[in-house]
């Protein structure tokens, strides 16, 4: 592997950015259906050319997206998200009774072991797979039917499934987060789920230790020890060693534990980042300044990076699906804002320089090491 | 033969020109059209009409000849014009978004 292919979801198009091993120069194809937005993009680990896309508009609706040759060329596949069954409610902002409908597909998780086999992550929450490369799709059910269902609410941004990890030691083993009902685990791969909550404190809760409620927005694990598990929530990092059965926060020195993204380090298992966000009524870098926060130890002690990133007026947010890292080594790490910019680090966070400065605001970014 | 305007967007993604012409078997209502055009066009479904509802999407007019037809009933028949490809049926997307 000698190379890195960006597939970056934006609110005007998607764009797929290749570069050599150095990272330094890149080349920038798209936008690939402009004027669509992209909540997701991501590539088969099995066979990285095939690229998965959910596109979406408020005209039309969903559409998916699919290349067999690594984002060059797309075809249209299945749209058609139908909840089993009767879907019935969940609770609405006000706490009166909502329908399920669905809006979008968030996030696209594609198997580890099968190209055509894929799961979608959508709002309102539920998780959809398909065996037949995104033609058509088959809801799990059993999460939406989980006891705690009726209960669950939007956060701000919709209710969302926008986070699924599959287990690599054993793939029947998935985990999900849902803005805001929590976090889930499978141990039969989608038939049923438990809740993973035990630990988290939302203070904005009338009961803050509730087992749903809780606005997750990432969860990140390194494939070598998945049942160790990263959470940025609404407020609070958090960090669980047993899969999610119970959860301790890490948010240690860090100025503010508000933020959307997590992710960890390609080789250092403990090597976590994050975009620390002002605060949950101001979307934007503490005083201005755009940093990533690396802790080398699994949380609690976090350093600021800030060479290459702007440290006066910036006011960008960093959405909960634009970081990833490829597994180059050095590790490179990426992350794309609401003001149009990637970033790139080649050397696990150290120094940044952004690969593109004024696309439009920035949804998704998954990096391809190719 | 009936003619149909498709929105900018729908028109990339089926990968056509501004006009398309299909044929609708039986009586022409939007439903048919609609129904025709899925058909010619699959990438196209889902994105005109509701799958649960089979209903016209909110941001999304039916017009034929000058007239709004969004609100009526769509399997009432459209226009002799219209049937006969004097005169398009016209999907229009709302002029909204940022």
């Amino acid at each position: 592997m000698s190379g890195v292919r960006l597939l970056v979801g934006t609110r005007k198009g998607a764009f797929v950015m290749t570069s050599d091993g150095k990272r330094d120069k890149w080349e920038i194809n798209g936008p690939f259906f402009g004027g669509w937005q992209f909540y997701h993009l991501k590539g088969s680990p099995v066979d990285p050319n095939r690229i998965y896309a959910s596109q979406s508009n408020d005209w039309f609706g969903q559409t998916m997206q699919r290349s067999s040759d690594g984002g060059k060329t797309w075809e249209t596949v299945g749209n058609k998200f139908t909840y089993d069954g009767v879907p019935g409610t969940h609770q609405w902002y006000d706490g009166t009774p909502h329908p399920w409908e669905f809006k979008r597909v968030w996030h696209l998780e594609p198997s580890l072991s099968d190209p055509d086999t894929v799961y979608a992550g959508v709002e309102d929450a539920a998780i959809f797979k398909s065996t037949d490369g995104g033609q058509n799709w088959e809801e799990l059910s059993g999460l939406r039917r989980h006891s705690t269902g009726s209960k669950w609410t939007p956060g701000a941004g919709g209710m969302c499934l926008h986070t699924i990890l599959i287990d690599p030691r054993n793939e029947q083993r998935l985990f999900v987060a849902i803005s805001a009902a929590g976090a889930f685990r499978s141990d039969d791969g989608g038939a049923t789920w438990k809740t993973i909550t035990k630990g988290l404190h939302s203070k904005y809760l009338p009961e803050p230790t509730a087992e749903v409620g809780h606005c997750v927005h990432r969860i990140a694990f390194h494939p070598s020890r998945p049942s160790t598990l990263f959470m940025q929530k609404h407020w609070d990092v958090m960090r669980s060693d047993n899969a999610g059965d119970e959860w301790t926060k890490i948010s240690g020195n860090l100025p503010t534990d508000f933020g959307f993204v997590i992710d960890v380090h390609a080789h250092e298992p403990d090597t976590v980042f994050i975009v620390p966000i002002k605060s949950d009524a101001e979307h934007y870098p503490l005083d201005g300044k755009l940093q990533v926060f690396r802790s080398r130890k699994g949380g609690n002690e976090w350093e600021p990076l800030t060479k290459g990133l702007p440290q006066k007026d910036c006011y960008v947010n960093v959405l909960r699906e634009a970081m990833d890292v490829d597994s180059l080594d050095a590790c490179g790490v990426y992350f794309g804002t609401t003001g149009g910019q990637v970033y790139c680090s080649a050397d696990a966070g150290d120094t940044w320089k952004a690969i593109v400065h004024d696309l439009p605001p920035v949804v998704s970014v998954e990096a391809q090491t190719i | 033969m009936v003619r149909v305007e498709l929105p900018f967007h729908l028109r990339k993604l089926a990968h056509v020109d501004e006009e398309v012409t299909i044929d609708v078997p039986g009586a022409v209502t939007p439903h048919a059209i609609i129904d025709a055009i899925e058909a010619r066009y699959p990438m196209l479904r889902g994105t005109i009409r509701d799958y649960a509802t089979n209903q016209r999407k909110p941001f999304l007019r039916f017009f034929a000849c000058e007239e709004d037809v969004s609100f009526a009933a769509l399997d009432a028949p459209l226009p002799e014009a219209v049937a006969s490809g004097a005169a398009p049926f016209m999907i229009v997307g709302a002029l909204s978004g940022g």
